[in-house]
């Protein structure tokens, strides 16, 4: 999985049909410490994040799929937790 | 799913079984701000209405193929949808 800080989010209404009523949030990817990457994804919302919070990204097919109980569904990216806090052990 | 920019539409005479009639577009990947990066790529359009100039976000790898019907096919990005609108709010709303 990905930590990463919501940036954004997408409205669409022209999209494949398992997008319908999927919230996408554009999320910049970072390290644990916080700091950007540079990359970002976008992501379909299953845990109600918002602008600003810092998220737990899954991003990977089987496991995005079995999130929304489909053998079928075009998804491979999806936030799956809001982060409290991170505690690195060593810095 | 990453961001990309409509270039072009890429008209194929002979494709593999499967991939008859699904429009294929040259698209260019944009960076989180909306601004082109890295090279253009052709992807499958699973929405059927995109064209050259419009927003989209797309798909890549095994999912790519899944957002088509037939699905069994040998594709490895697909539009998945037409962007309305994006909210930045860290850089205000853009397209």
């Amino acid at each position: 999985m990905i930590i990463g800080r919501v940036t954004g989010e997408i409205h669409s209404t022209i999209n494949h049909p398992f997008y319908n009523s999927k919230k996408l949030l554009v999320v910049e990817k970072t390290d644990p410490s916080g700091k950007p990457t540079g990359e970002y994804v976008i992501a379909v919302d299953v845990v109600d994040a918002g602008f600003g919070e810092r998220v737990l990204v899954l991003d990977e097919g089987n496991g995005a799929r079995q999130v929304f109980d489909s053998a079928d569904a075009p998804v491979r990216s999806v936030v799956v937790g809001i982060i409290d806090e991170i505690q690195l052990e060593i810095q | 799913m990453l961001l990309g920019r409509v270039i072009g539409v890429v008209v194929p005479c002979v494709v593999y079984e499967g991939l008859e009639g699904t429009p294929m577009l040259c698209l260019q990947p944009l960076d989180k701000t909306g601004k082109p990066r890295g090279r253009t790529i052709v992807a499958a359009d699973a929405t059927r209405m995109a064209g050259p100039g419009e927003l989209v976000y797309y798909e890549g790898g095994r999912e790519a193929a899944l957002a088509l019907d037939p699905w069994f096919v040998p594709v490895d990005h697909t539009i998945v949808g037409i962007v309305d609108g994006l909210h930045l709010p860290d850089r205000g709303a853009e397209a």
